[in-house]
C-alpha cells in the first residue's frame, strides 16, 4: 500500500472570482475512508470533482495508482474506476433503476438485456447491502433508496475509487447506520472511499484518515486515531468551538399563538399527503418537525406558507386566517418561509444575491437597492458566505453558502416589532459546517428570545433535538407522536418515524403538548 | 356515401402522411436529445429544392432523394452548432433556421420555379393483394417510400426502448448533468441526433418534390407541413409509433377536402392553410405549461442547453 489509489497533486481550480482549491495534495489508499473536512464554500465539491473528471485542474494533476493522469471527463474517470456520488443526486427520474445503472455503460451489449442487468444489480446489492428493485422507477423511490442507486450505479461499472459528496445529508439515523455497512464493506472489497460530511460524529466513526480545508486549500491531515471531534471542529473552523449548544427551554404556559392549523388535509394522487393535521405554535417556541423524508413534510410546509392550497381545514397566523389565500397573505400576516429547495423556490439561480435579498423586502415603488447591498455585506461578514461579491449570481455559490443567503434574508428581522414574527424553516442546518450551523442556531434561539415562533422541518433528528423545545413526527402525513424534547427519547422519536405505534411509551399525551 | 371517392382519399392521405411522418419522426429524435428545432419547415424546404435540382440534372430518382436528406442533414448542422456548442435559446435559432431555409430555397428555386419534374416515386402493386378491398389500396398499393417510413418508425422506436444508444439518448434529454457523469458524451449525442433530424425532415421535404407533386413552389410544396410535424411530435407524446398514427390523421385532413367536396361539404381553404399555424400556436400553449408538458411525456431538459460547469 505504498502508492494511493487516487492523489491530487497540486491541484489549482479557479472560478470566476473564486479560488476554489489552492494547490491541493490529496491521497487515498485502496481499502481507507478518507474524509474531507472543511467550512461551506471550502472546496471539497470541487476537489472531489477534480479526482472524478467532471473538473480539470487549472495547474498540478490527479495521480492514479501512482501514475499521472488526465480526466477529461466523468467519463475517463469512469474508465479508470473513479465513480462520485453527488452532493445533489444524478440520476434520471423517468428511468428505472436499471435504466440508470446502465446508463453510458460502453461494456454493455448494445442490444441491452435486462434481465443480465438485474442479476447483476442484486448481486451488487446483496455483497455490498444495497437491496433495491432494479425494476423501481427513480421518482417512486425516497431519497435514502435513490442514494443507493448512486452506489450501486458506480460498483456496476467496477468503481474501485468512490467519492461520496455530503451522503448522509439527507438520511435518517438508520439509513446512515446502513450507508456505513456499505462502507465498510467496500472498503473491505479493497476499495478507496473519499468521505465528504460535516457531521464530526460521522466523520469519526467512519474515517481512517481526515483531510482538513479552509478557503480552498488544505491546513491539516489527521489520523482519526489521534485525535477527536473538538480537535476537529477547532482544525476545521480555526477557532474553539462550542461542542454542544443546549437549547434554552421556551417558557411554557399561554403565550399567544402565533400558528394554528386545524384539521389541515392535503390529497395528492388519491392520498392524504398531509392528513388530518394539528399544530399550535406560540409566541417564543421552537416546535421541530420530524420524519422519514416523504412523509408529508414538504407538503406541510407549503400548505402551512400558503404556497399550496389545502382540500380541508384552517391557518391561521396571528389570529388572522390565512386558509388558501395564497403566500403573500400568509407574508403579510408575519410568516416567513425558508424552502427546502433553496435554489428554486428560495433563490433565483440567475439573479444577484442583492437582487434575491429584495425580494421579499417591501415592495415599494422603487426598490432599495442601496440597502439590500448593504445588508447582503452585511451578512456576507456574519455568516462568513464565500463569494466574490455581492453581485455575485445565487447560482455560483457552495450548496452552504447558498443556503446562508436564504437564511440571512428570512431571519434578518425576525421577531422585531415589525418584521415576521412566525418562521417555518426546513432543514435549517443541513448543509452548513458546523461553524455556521452554530450561528444559524444562535439567530433562531435569538429570534424566539424576541417573541418569534419558529417550526422547523427536517430530516436530521439531531438537527431537530438539538433546536426545538417541542417535536413532532410526520409518518404518511399524520403526526404520529408530539411531545417535549425533553421528554422523548432518541428511539421514541425513531420508532415513530418508522411508523411503530408506540403510544403507550410516550412521556406527554399528544392533547397535552399541543395546547 | 361515394365509396370510390372515399377510399381513393383514404389512400392518398396514406401517402400524404409520409412527409409528415418523416419530418416529424426526426423532429422526435432531436427532441429525445433535448434539442427543440423549429426549423423544420426550413430544413424541409431546403430538401425539396435540393432534390429537384440533383433529380433534374440526375435523372436519378434515388440520387435526388439522397440529396434531399444531405441536405437537411448539413442546415440541421446550423442548428446544432447554434444550440449546442454556442449554446444559444433554441426557439430563437430554431426561427432563424426557417426563416434561412426559406430563403436560400427561394434562392437555389429561382431556375425552376414551376417547372416539372421528370422522376418522380410511383405506387407499385402488390399483386392479388392490392385487389383487398380497403386494405389492398390503402397499403399494398403505395410507393417505396411509404415503407420505408414504416420500417424507420419501427427502428426508431426499437432504437429508443431496447438499445444502448437510445439510452443514452433519452437520458441526454431528460438530464443531461446526469448522462454525463455516467459517461454519455452529451455534445456529440445532441449534435448526432439534431442532424439525423435534419435527415429526416430533408427526406421528407424530397418526398414532397419527388412523390406528390413533381415541382417545386417556394410557398406550395411544403405549405406549413413542417410546422404540422413539429405540433405532431407533442400530440403523439414523443413516441414514434403514434407519431406515424397521427400522421396518416393530419394526412386525411389535408386530403379530406377532396372527398368531403362530392360530398357537397366545402371547407374555405384559407382554412386548411391556417391548420398548421393554429396547430402549432395551440403546441406553444402546451410548451409554456411546464406541468402539462411533464404529464405528456415531454424530455425534462427540452429546450435547456447544458453546461457542464454551472449549476
Ligand atoms: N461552477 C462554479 N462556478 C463558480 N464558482 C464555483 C463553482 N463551483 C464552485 N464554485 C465556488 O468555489 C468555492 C468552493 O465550492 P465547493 O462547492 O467546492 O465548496 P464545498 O466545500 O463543497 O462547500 P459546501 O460544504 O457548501 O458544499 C465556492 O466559493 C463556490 O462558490
Ligand atoms: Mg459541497
Amino acid at each position: 500500500m505504498t502508492t494511493p489509489a487516487i492523489a491530487a497533486v497540486a491541484a489549482t481550480k479557479r472560478f470566476p472570482g473564486v479560488l476554489a482549491n489552492d494547490a491541493v495534495d490529496f491521497t487515498v489508499f485502496a481499502g481507507e475512508v478518507h474524509t474531507i473536512l472543511g467550512e461551506n464554500g471550502a472546496g471539497k465539491s470541487t476537489l472531489a470533482a477534480m479526482l472524478c473528471g467532471l473538473y480539470q485542474p487549472d495547474e498540478g494533476h490527479v495521480e492514479r495508482n501512482g501514475e499521472p493522469t488526465l480526466l477529461r471527463s466523468p467519463r475517463d474517470g469512469l474508465a479508470q474506476g473513479i465513480g462520485m456520488v453527488h452532493q445533489h443526486f444524478r440520476l434520471v427520474d423517468r428511468f428505472t433503476v436499471a435504466e440508470n445503472v446502465i446508463l453510458g455503460d460502453p461494456d454493455q451489449p448494445r442490444l441491452i438485456d435486462q434481465s443480465v442487468v438485474e442479476t447483476r444489480v442484486a448481486e451488487i446489492g446483496e455483497r455490498f447491502g444495497l437491496p433495491i428493485d432494479p425494476r423501481a422507477r427513480i421518482a417512486d423511490l425516497t431519497v435514502g433508496q435513490r442514494q443507493r442507486v448512486e452506489i450501486v450505479k458506480m460498483l456496476y461499472r467496477d468503481a474501485e475509487v468512490l467519492l461520496l459528496d455530503e451522503p448522509t445529508a439527507v438520511l435518517t439515523p438508520k439509513e446512515v447506520e446502513a450507508l456505513f455497512i456499505t462502507v465498510n464493506a467496500m472498503t473491505a472489497a479493497g476499495k478507496a472511499i473519499v468521505f465528504i460530511s460535516h457531521k464530526l460524529g460521522e466523520v469519526m466513526s467512519i474515517s481512517d484518515r481526515v483531510t482538513v480545508m479552509r478557503a480552498g486549500r488544505v491546513t491539516g491531515e489527521v489520523a482519526t486515531a489521534d485525535t477527536d471531534q473538538r480537535h476537529l471542529a477547532e482544525l476545521m473552523v480555526g477557532r474553539p468551538v462550542e461542542s454542544e449548544t443546549r437549547r434554552a427551554t421556551a417558557k411554557s404556559g399561554q403565550a399567544d399563538v402565533l400558528l394554528e392549523c386545524r384539521g389541515l388535509t392535503l390529497s395528492i394522487d388519491g392520498q392524504n399527503a398531509v392528513d388530518d393535521v394539528d399544530i399550535t405554535l406560540r409566541r417564543g417556541e421552537i416546535l421541530g418537525i420530524a420524519g422519514v423524508a416523504g412523509n408529508g413534510q414538504r407538503p406541510l410546509a407549503r400548505l402551512l406558507a400558503g404556497i399550496d392550497g389545502c382540500d380541508a381545514g384552517s391557518v391561521a397566523v396571528n389570529g388572522s386566517s390565512v386558509t388558501n389565500h395564497g403566500p403573500l397573505a400568509a407574508r403579510n400576516a408575519g410568516l416567513a418561509f425558508v424552502p427546502e429547495d433553496r435554489l428554486g423556490t428560495g433563490l433565483v439561480p440567475g439573479l444577484s444575491l442583492t437582487d434575491n435579498m429584495l425580494l421579499t423586502r417591501p415592495r415599494k415603488f422603487l426598490v432599495d437597492r442601496k440597502g439590500a447591498r448593504r445588508e447582503v455585506g452585511q451578512a456576507i461578514t456574519d455568516y462568513e458566505i464565500k463569494t466574490p461579491g455581492t453581485e455575485a449570481h445565487a447560482r455560483l455559490l457552495s450548496g452552504g453558502n447558498s443556503q446562508k443567503v436564504l437564511l440571512a434574508r428570512e431571519l434578518a428581522s425576525l421577531g422585531t416589532e415589525d418584521g415576521p414574527q412566525v418562521i417555518i424553516v426546513s432543514s435549517p442546518t443541513r448543509g452548513l459546517d458546523i461553524g455556521a450551523a452554530e450561528f444559524v442556531r444562535g439567530l433562531l434561539h435569538e429570534a424566539r428570545e424576541r417573541g418569534a415562533a419558529v417550526l422547523i422541518i427536517s430530516e436530521d433528528l439531531d438537527e431537530v433535538r438539538s433546536l426545538a423545545d417541542r417535536v413532532a413526527v410526520l409518518y404518511r402525513g399524520q403526526i404520529a407522536l408530539q411531545g417535549r424534547t425533553d421528554d422523548l427519547t432518541i428511539e421514541q422519536i425513531g420508532l415513530a418515524m418508522a411508523g411503530v405505534s408506540a403510544d403507550d411509551d410516550v412521556g406527554a399525551s399528544p392533547a397535552e403538548v399541543a395546547g | 356515401m361515394n365509396d370510390t371517392a372515399f377510399v381513393l382519399t383514404l389512400a392518398a392521405s396514406v401517402a400524404a402522411a409520409v412527409p409528415i411522418a418523416l419530418a416529424a419522426l426526426g423532429e422526435l429524435l432531436s427532441e429525445k436529445a433535448g434539442v427543440l428545432n423549429l426549423g423544420v419547415e426550413g430544413m424541409m424546404l431546403v430538401g425539396a429544392v435540393t432534390a429537384f435540382q440533383i433529380g433534374d440534372a440526375t435523372g436519378s430518382l434515388w440520387l435526388a432523394l439522397f440529396a434531399g436528406a444531405l441536405g437537411g442533414t448539413l442546415f440541421a448542422s446550423i442548428h446544432a452548432f447554434l444550440s449546442v456548442t454556442l449554446r444559444a435559446n433554441q426557439i430563437v435559432s430554431g426561427l432563424a433556421l426557417t426563416i434561412f431555409g426559406t430563403g436560400l430555397s427561394t434562392f437555389i428555386g429561382k431556375s425552376i420555379e414551376g417547372l416539372p419534374l421528370a422522376t418522380d416515386f410511383k405506387p407499385t402493386a402488390w399483386g392479388p393483394l392490392a385487389d383487398i378491398p380497403l386494405l389492398g389500396p390503402l397499403l399494398f398499393n403505395q410507393d417505396p417510400m411509404f415503407y420505408a417510413t414504416v420500417v424507420f418508425a419501427l427502428i426508431i422506436a426499437f432504437y429508443l426502448n431496447r438499445t444502448r444508444a437510445g439510452l443514452a439518448l433519452r437520458a441526454v434529454g431528460e438530464s443531461p448533468g446526469t448522462a454525463d457523469t455516467m459517461g454519455v458524451a452529451v455534445g456529440a449525442v445532441r449534435y448526432v441526433h439534431v442532424m439525423l433530424g435534419g435527415t429526416f425532415a430533408g427526406m421528407g421535404g424530397a418526398y414532397l418534390v419527388l412523390g406528390q407533386v413533381p415541382a417545386w413552389s417556394q410557398d406550395g410544396t411544403t405549405a406549413g407541413i413542417g410546422w404540422i410535424a413539429l405540433a405532431l411530435v407533442v400530440f403523439a407524446s414523443w413516441k414514434p409509433l403514434r407519431v406515424l398514427l397521427g400522421a396518416f390523421l393530419f394526412g386525411f385532413a389535408r386530403r379530406a377536402n377532396f372527398w368531403l367536396q362530392g360530398e357537397g361539404v366545402e371547407i374555405p381553404a384559407e382554412f386548411l392553410a391556417m391548420l398548421p399555424y393554429a396547430l402549432t400556436v395551440l403546441v406553444l400553449v402546451v410548451w409554456g405549461t411546464r406541468d402539462l408538458r411533464r404529464r405528456i411525456g415531454a424530455p425534462a431538459a427540452l429546450g435547456v442547453p447544458y453546461i457542464r460547469d454551472e449549476r
